[in-house]
């Protein structure tokens, strides 16, 4: 059977992109890219687990054997991109709702 | 009607194709290729001097991605600040 | 009951009393980036929870208090210092750590196996730490008084 970590990466990616999918509100939206961007995070670090590991540092650790220290790196790069993508994101919602009155993606906005 | 039941059987379709591809990867708790990193911690202290790996990986290993990092956190700072400054005076 | 305008009593006390030992665990996160986890991210992103702190409880004039041309300039000098570590040990290649192993700043050497941690190690490192710290710092507290200033002027 699949192991538990990647079901629920897998889980918190679907719902995710189904948030972005079929919610018409925009913030609600915004949040379903971020809770997909989450589940990539968990992914990245779940795939560099070894068995009986502790954490890649030698400051008093309790045995040699390490988990791999690469992908850890890469997911600090991965959520430091999420929160700008997310405040860019936020920032045109907000001038939407200045400059038309609703966040509703369904209402139609091109007059004429 | 049939648009909301076209989108669900869509998402469905998706959780499944995204399942499939879970049971591909390698089995978790062993990874494969790990000649890299066996590498980065068996001689990171010696040529870096810093006891976290993951530190010395980020900001020596691998410093050019971390100044790419850098470069999209202040771009979106740079990009809030153009939409939403409304500070800036307005000469009418 | 009367509707109070501003955060109540509660709110600005706990902001009072949280914010600088908040500020200062983020300090350490950044300043012990190569002996514990943490680094320049997580520091910075710890540090910036005193200006989340002085917005939510402040109101409308503590936001005026902070200046938007400090902070972008902040922001502007963490990136260029970052850069300039970069070129500094162009001699040999770029993002060369030209201090580790070398007697002078930061430069005690390190034999491989488990030990206390010294903070005189790691070269060029905990500058960069600092550098990205103040960065990062600056980057989340300008995007969030930008967003809070946007949202009071409008009523």
């Amino acid at each position: 059977m699949i192991a538990l970590p990647y079901v629920a990466v897998m889980l918190l990616i679907f719902i995710g992109i189904s948030a972005a999918v079929l919610k018409r509100n925009l913030v609600k939206m915004i949040m379903g890219v971020s809770i997909s961007a989450s589940g990539i995070n968990l992914l990245l670090v779940s795939l560099g687990y070894r068995e009986g590991g502790v954490a890649p540092i030698f400051t008093t650790a309790p045995t040699l054997e390490m988990v791999l220290p690469t992908p850890q790196a890469l997911t600090l790069t991965s959520i430091v991109i999420d929160l700008a993508v997310t405040a860019m994101m936020l920032s045109m919602a907000v001038l939407i709702r200045r400059y038309y009155g609703s966040v509703d993606a369904g209402k139609r906005r091109l007059k004429g | 009607m049939a648009a909301r039941y076209l989108k669900a059987l869509t998402l469905a379709l998706f959780l499944v194709v995204m399942l499939g591809g879970a049971a591909m990867l390698s089995p978790f708790g062993s990874p494969k290729g790990t000649v890299m990193d066996d590498y980065y911690i068996a001689n990171g202290q010696e040529q870096t001097g810093s006891n976290n790996i993951v530190t010395s990986v980020v900001f020596d290993y691998r410093g050019m991605d971390t100044l790419g990092e850098g470069t999209v956190l202040f771009a979106a700072a740079t990009g809030v600040l153009l939409l939403l400054g409304r500070g800036f005076s307005e000469k009418e | 009951m009367k509707r109070s305008d501003g955060p109540s009593v509660i709110v600005r006390m706990s902001a009072c009393v949280l914010a600088i030992p908040a500020f200062t665990f983020g300090l350490f996160v950044i300043a012990h980036g190569h002996l514990t986890p943490g680094g320049g991210f997580a520091g910075g992103a710890v540090a910036a929870t005193l200006v989340a702190l002085i917005l939510a409880a402040g109101g409308r004039k503590a936001a005026g208090g902070i200046s938007n041309g400090v902070l972008s300039v902040m922001e502007a000098v963490g990136l260029m210092a970052f850069a300039l570590l970069g070129l500094l040990g162009l001699g040999t290649t770029f993002f060369w750590n030209f201090l580790a192993n070398s007697g002078s700043l930061f430069g005690a050497q390190v034999p491989f196996g488990i030990n206390p941690g010294d903070i005189n190690t790691a070269g060029v490192l905990p500058l960069m730490n600092f550098a990205v710290g103040f960065e990062v710092f600056a980057a989340l507290s300008l995007v969030m008084v930008v967003m809070f200033r946007y949202g009071e002027e409008g009523q």
